[in-house]
C-alpha cells in the first residue's frame, strides 16, 4: 500500500493512551450488532450513498464507461460526426499493424518513452544530489527546479519553441556565434523529435529530482556512516551503498515517469502540431479521431493499444509494490 | 488499513556528524576547503537553477519587446522599454480577457466541486459503515492510474451528444470524478485518531457534523494539498478543452494560447506570443511560489511506500 508523502501533524501515537475513559460507554452501545443494523445501520448505508454517490458515478461515467465504449468504436468502421458506421471487428487493428504507421508510430513512442525517462532520471538523480550537499539555499533550488513541472505544457513549449526557432532563436543566436548554422528543429523529423524530448526532460526532471532527494534523506545514516569509517569514498558510499538502497525508489521513478511519458501530449501538440516525426501512440489516436481525417474507430483502437501497454505497466508496479511492503 | 509510513520531511537537510576521512582533515575555512564546498556544492546548485529559469526569464523579457528587437540578427538581451504593447496586442487578437475568464471559471467551479466531492467521499470510505467499502476503495485506486487520455473521444461522443460542446459545464463536467484527492484523503483520514471522534459521537452529533467541525478543521494541510493540486491540473488541462471547444467565447486560456499561436505565426508574432505565455505561466507560478509545499507533497504522493 503505498502511503501519501505528506506532513501528517496529528500522529496516531497516543492511541491506547486516550481510550480508556470512553471504552466503557462506545462497548455497550456496540454490543447489540443486529439491532444496530437495522436502526443506525440502514441510516449509515443510506449517508454511505448520499456522501459518496455522485463522485462515484461520475468516476464510472467518465472513466470507467469510456474504457468499454472505446472497446466497442475500435471494432466500427467510423467517420466521427457521420450517423451510421459499420462493424468491421479487428479491422482496425489489422490495418495498423499491418500498415508503415505501426512501426513508425511505436518507434516513435518507444524512442520517446526511453529518452525522456532515461533523461529526466538520470538528470533529476545528478540534481538531487545536488540538493542533498549542506550549503545555503538547498530550500530554494528545490522549489525552483521543480517549478516546470507544474507548468502549462503550452506555454512552456511556447517558450522553448522561441528559443529553437532556427531564425530569431537565442540557440541559433548562440550557435551562430559559434560559427555555426542553426538546425531545422522544425521542418526536420528527426530534430523536432529530439527538440520535443528536450523540453519534455526539462519539465520534468524536478520531479525525479524531489522524489529522489526524499529517497536519499530516508537513507540510514547508521550505514553510511560505517561505510565513511571503513575509509569508502563517496563515488563508492554512492554506487555501493546509496543506490542500492535507492532501488525502490528508482522503480517508483520508473513507473511513473514511463506512465507520463507514455501520456504526453500538451508539448507535442503545441510544438510539433502535425505530428511530423513525433507521433506517439497518444498523439497518433488525437491525430487519426480529431486531426484531418476524423477516423474514430482507428483512433480508438490505438487508445485501446496504448491502453494495453499502461495496464501492463500499472500490473508490474502493483505486483512490485506487494513485494516492496513484504520486504520492509 | 495501512498504519501511515513516517512521512518523510523533503525539507529538512540532514546533519551527522561524520569522522573526518583523510582528505577531510582541512580546517573549516581554508580555502581549499572553500573552493571545494563552491565546486561541489554551489556550483551545481547555481547550474540548475539557471538552467530552469533562464527560459522563462527570457519569456518575460521578450514579452516586452518590439517586433524589431526580435526579428535582428544582433541580439539584445533587455527590451528597450517595459512595453505593455504585445499585451495589447494579445488581447486584441484573440478574446484573450474572455480566455481568462473562462479559465478562472473552470477551474474555480470545478475545483471547488472536485475537493468536496473528494472530502466526502473519503470520509464516508473511513467514518461510515458500508458493506462493500474495500470494493469501492479498489475501484478509485484502478480509476487513479486509467489516463484521460484514452477516455477523450468516447467522452467526447458522450458530452457533444449532451450538447456540451462549446460550453463550460462541458469542459468541467468529465472531470469532476476525482479518484486523486478522494485517495489522498482517504490516507489521511486513516490517520486521524478515533478518540477525535468519540467525544462527537456521545454528544449525539451526526455524521454531517462531525464532519465539518472535526475532521475537516484537522485536516486543513491535506484538504489544500488536494485543492492546490487540483488546481494547478484545472488550470494547466490541455486535451480536453481543446477537443470540446473550437470557438474562440468558450476556449480556456491554453486552447486560447494555439488560437494566438495560428494567427501569430513565426518571426515577428513572437513577443506577442511570449505575452500570451506569460499570461498563463505566472499565476501558477505565483500560486507555487506561495504554496510550493503543499502542491510538492501531493504532487510526489506514494513516493515513499511502506
Amino acid at each position: 500500500m503505498t502511503a501519501p508523502l505528506i506532513h501528517n501533524s496529528s500522529a496516531p501515537a497516543d492511541r491506547p493512551a486516550t481510550k480508556p475513559p470512553v471504552v466503557p460507554a462506545i462497548a455497550t452501545k456496540a454490543t447489540p450488532e443486529r439491532r444496530r443494523w437495522s436502526g443506525r445501520g440502514r441510516k449509515d448505508f443510506l449517508v454511505f450513498l448520499a456522501m459518496a454517490l455522485p463522485n462515484l458515478v461520475l468516476i464510472g461515467t467518465f472513466t470507467y464507461w469510456p474504457l468499454i465504449n472505446n472497446i466497442y468504436y475500435s471494432t466500427l468502421d467510423w467517420t466521427l460526426g457521420s450517423a451510421s458506421a459499420t462493424v468491421v471487428g479487428l479491422q482496425n487493428y489489422i490495418t495498423f499493424f499491418t500498415s508503415e504507421d505501426a512501426s513508425k508510430v511505436l518507434g516513435t513512442t518507444a524512442i520517446f518513452t526511453l529518452v525522456t525517462v532515461g533523461g529526466s532520471m538520470v538528470l533529476g538523480l545528478l540534481v538531487a544530489l545536488a540538493l542533498n550537499s549542506k550549503v545555503r539555499g538547498t530550500t530554494f533550488a528545490r522549489s525552483a527546479v521543480f517549478a516546470p513541472y507544474v507548468l502549462s505544457g503550452v506555454g512552456v513549449g511556447l517558450v522553448w519553441l522561441f528559443i529553437f526557432d532556427p531564425g530569431y532563436g537565442v540557440l541559433s543566436w548562440v550557435l551562430r556565434g559559434l560559427g555555426q548554422q542553426s538546425p531545422q528543429w522544425i521542418n526536420d523529423p528527426q530534430l523536432s523529435l529530439v527538440m520535443v524530448m528536450i523540453v519534455y526532460v526539462w519539465k520534468n526532471l524536478g520531479y525525479c529530482a524531489v522524489v529522489y532527494l526524499a529517497g536519499l534523506q530516508s537513507l540510514p545514516r547508521d550505514v553510511m556512516e560505517a561505510a565513511a569509517l571503513d575509509g569508502a569514498n563517496s563515488v563508492r558510499r554512492f554506487f555501493n551503498i546509496s543506490m542500492p538502497l535507492l532501488s525502490p525508489t528508482t522503480f517508483f521513478l520508473l513507473i511513473t515517469t514511463m506512465l507520463s511519458s507514455l501520456q504526453a501530449f500538451d508539448l507535442i501538440r503545441i510544438m510539433t502540431p502535425l505530428g511530423n516525426g513525433t507521433s506517439t501512440l497518444i498523439y497518433e489516436a488525437y491525430l487519426q479521431a480529431f486531426g484531418a481525417y476524423n477516423r474514430a474507430g482507428y483512433s480508438a483502437a490505438i487508445s485501446v493499444i496504448l491502453f494495453a501497454i499502461l495496464l501492463i505497466i500499472t500490473v508490474l508496479q502493483l505486483r512490485f509494490v506487494e513485494r516492496k511492503v513484504h520486504y520492509s | 488499513m495501512s498504519a501511515p509510513a513516517p512521512a518523510v520531511v523533503v525539507d529538512s537537510p540532514q546533519e551527522f556528524p561524520r569522522k573526518p576521512s583523510p582528505n577531510e582533515t582541512l580546517l573549516p575555512f581554508s580555502r581549499a576547503n572553500l573552493l571545494r564546498t563552491v565546486a561541489t556544492g554551489y556550483v551545481p546548485l547555481i547550474t540548475a537553477t539557471l538552467v530552469v529559469f533562464l527560459p522563462l526569464l527570457w519569456m518575460l523579457l521578450s514579452s516586452f519587446k518590439q517586433p524589431g528587437e526580435i526579428v535582428t540578427m544582433d541580439l539584445k538581451i533587455l527590451p528597450e522599454s517595459l512595453n505593455l504593447e504585445n499585451y495589447a496586442t494579445a488581447m486584441t487578437t484573440v478574446p484573450f480577457a474572455q480566455f481568462f475568464a473562462n479559465s478562472l471559471m473552470v477551474t474555480v467551479v470545478g475545483s471547488s466541486i472536485k475537493v468536496i466531492l473528494a472530502i466526502l467521499t473519503g470520509y464516508a470510505l473511513v467514518f461510515v459503515r458500508f458493506p462493500f467499502k474495500n470494493v469501492i476503495f479498489v475501484l478509485i485506486l484502478v480509476a487513479l492510474m486509467v489516463p484521460a487520455q484514452v477516455s477523450i473521444l468516447p467522452n467526447y461522443i458522450l458530452i457533444a451528444g449532451m450538447g456540451g460542446k462549446n460550453t463550460l459545464w462541458g469542459i468541467i463536467l468529465p472531470g469532476l470524478g476525482t479518484a486523486f484527492g478522494t485517495f489522498l484523503l482517504r490516507q489521511h483520514f486513516l490517520t486521524l485518531p478515533p478518540s477525535i471522534l468519540e467525544a462527537a459521537e456521545i454528544d449525539g452529533a451526526g455524521h454531517w457534523r462531525r464532519l465539518w467541525q472535526i475532521i475537516v478543521p484537522v485536516s486543513v494541510p491535506s484538504i489544500a494539498t488536494v485543492a492546490l493540486v487540483t488546481v494547478v491540473s484545472e488550470w494547466n488541462d490541455y486535451i480536453w478543452p481543446l477537443i470540446i471547444t473550437d470557438r474562440p467565447e468558450t476556449m480556456t486560456l491554453p486552447v486560447g494560447l494555439t488560437l494566438l499561436q495560428n494567427s501569430e505565426g513565426n518571426g515577428a508574432g513572437w513577443g506577442i506570443l511570449m505575452a500570451g505565455a506569460v499570461l498563463v505561466i505566472v499565476p501558477i507560478l505565483l500560486v507555487f511560489a506561495a504554496l510550493q509545499r503543499y502542491i510538492v507533497a501531493g504532487l510526489t504522493q506514494g513516493s515513499v511506500t511502506g
